[in-house]
């Protein structure tokens, strides 16, 4: 018995800690309906900053990259400050990260806090950043302040007015 | 001899006036942050009244110089020069910052000839021959110019950047195309490789035919050879310095002027 009980303590604190770590993630970006002649699905960029502006993490960038050559990279400079933050540092594609571009509506993605950027994401203050350009558009940057780690769930929301809809997130 | 005595002697006095030739000579790229596969980018060169305006002539592109990334010189593509402006292509194969120059250094000699002012230009080995032997009041100056510009494909960065020991040169602080508006930069001059310390930069933006004044910036370098612009707009600019000094003149020139013109791009945050 005696040998037993520091093993007990361990896996009980061993499971308060998978608990806090096990939070997750769901963003919602909505992609606006716009009425132009020549529409092109825009290039995103979700990613998380500290709140000095430095970056955090990726979660996600969505181009075409679907053309020969990898032709679309062409244009992910565009994605001016996540270029900036990031994307030029990298070479696209990347798993886990890259995706299609999408089309009009609102886009789910979730999370796992034990696994990629968030698992080694330390507790405290950031900003979930969302850049979309859309090639003969504009450009717009969402930014929603939020706490990581924090204690209960957070539901937050923020709005783009041109290239971007409602911007949600939902930590549990 | 007695020519050459002439034009040490009166070389102190030479290029009072330089700074009154109002043409601003320019490399225009047209992109200076890209990304991809292999990307291009055109850039034309010109001298103009109004920065980025083709009003003047067009440059001779003889002396451009295209160091890549990894420090080799490589070669434009598709030369054309027109009325008002050359242009060239570039294609950017390597990632990183690439250097795009027209680099000169040459003497000027003004002298009078049965008392007729003339004047002439070119390289130093060629001077004695030609002033004719009865030239009078001769004065010889040197002047070295770098008109540039700076584009990076992917991440900044490489060997292109990397000052070399001659005439006035920028050395980087902030990276050339890391500006955005809203913020800092800091830049430094070197001349023949050494801090520029007291050289006068002047910094006028793009798109004067949309704007009632030129708003000039002026800054002076400090004792480092530093100085820092805030970017209050997005835009081109047009970076020009210059320095007069009688250390690095070439002989028979007693007076050197160094000039650097640089083409900035500032994006929108």
């Amino acid at each position: 018995m005696r040998s037993l009980l520091p093993f007990a303590i361990t896996s009980l604190l061993g499971t308060q800690a998978i608990a806090v770590q096990a939070a997750e993630m769901s963003i919602k970006v909505e992609v606006p309906k716009l009425n132009v002649a020549e529409y092109h699905k825009p290039y995103v960029a979700i990613w998380i900053e500290k709140p000095d502006q430095s970056f955090a993490g990726n979660l996600a960038v969505w181009y075409d990259l679907k053309k020969k050559n990898n032709e679309g990279t062409k244009w992910l400079k565009d994605l001016r400050q996540w270029w900036r933050r990031s994307g030029r540092e990298l070479d696209m594609p990347v798993d886990g990260l890259s995706g299609a571009t999408r089309t009009t509506g609102e886009h789910s993605l979730s999370f796992s806090g034990d696994k990629g950027v968030l698992a080694s994401l330390p507790a405290g203050n950031y900003q979930l950043m969302v850049e979309a350009a859309r090639e003969g558009g504009g450009r717009e940057v969402v930014k929603l302040p939020f706490q990581w780690q924090a204690k209960g769930e957070q539901a937050l929301t923020a709005h783009g007015s041109s290239e971007l809809g409602t911007i949600a997130i939902n930590i549990k | 001899m007695k020519t050459l005595r002439q034009i040490a002697a009166f070389g102190l006095i030479a290029c009072a006036s330089l700074s009154a030739h109002a043409h601003r000579q320019f490399l225009l790229p047209s992109a200076t942050v890209v990304s991809g596969n292999s990307p291009w980018i055109t850039v034309d060169a010109a001298a103009a009244s109004n920065v980025f305006e083709f009003d003047h002539v067009a440059l001779n592109l003889t002396p451009l110089q295209i160091t890549a990334p990894d420090g080799s010189l490589i070669k434009a593509e598709n030369l054309f020069t027109g009325h008002f402006r050359s242009s060239f292509d570039v294609p950017l194969v390597q990632t990183g910052s690439y250097k795009i120059s027209l680099v000169s250094d040459a003497l000027m000699a003004s002298y009078k000839e049965n008392g007729e002012q003339k004047r002439w230009r070119g390289n130093a080995a060629d001077l004695a021959k030609a002033l004719p032997a009865n030239a009078t009041d001769v004065q010889v100056s040197q002047r070295s110019s770098r008109v540039e510009t700076i584009v990076t494909n992917g991440k900044p960065g490489g060997k292109a950047l990397e000052p070399g020991k001659r005439g006035l040169e920028l050395s980087v602080i902030t990276h050339p195309n890391d500006l955005v508006a809203g913020e800092n930069a800091s830049f430094r001059l070197l001349l023949d490789g050494k801090p520029a310390a007291n050289a006068k930069v002047e910094l006028i933006a793009g798109g004067l035919r949309y704007r009632q004044q030129l708003n000039s910036e002026n800054y002076t370098t400090d004792a480092d050879g530093k100085f820092s612009v805030n970017w209050k707009q997005p835009g081109m600019y047009w970076l020009a310095a210059e320095v007069k000094d009688n250390q690095g003149a070439t002989p028979p020139a007693t007076v050197r002027v160094a000039s650097y013109v640089l083409t900035l791009e500032v994006l929108p945050q």
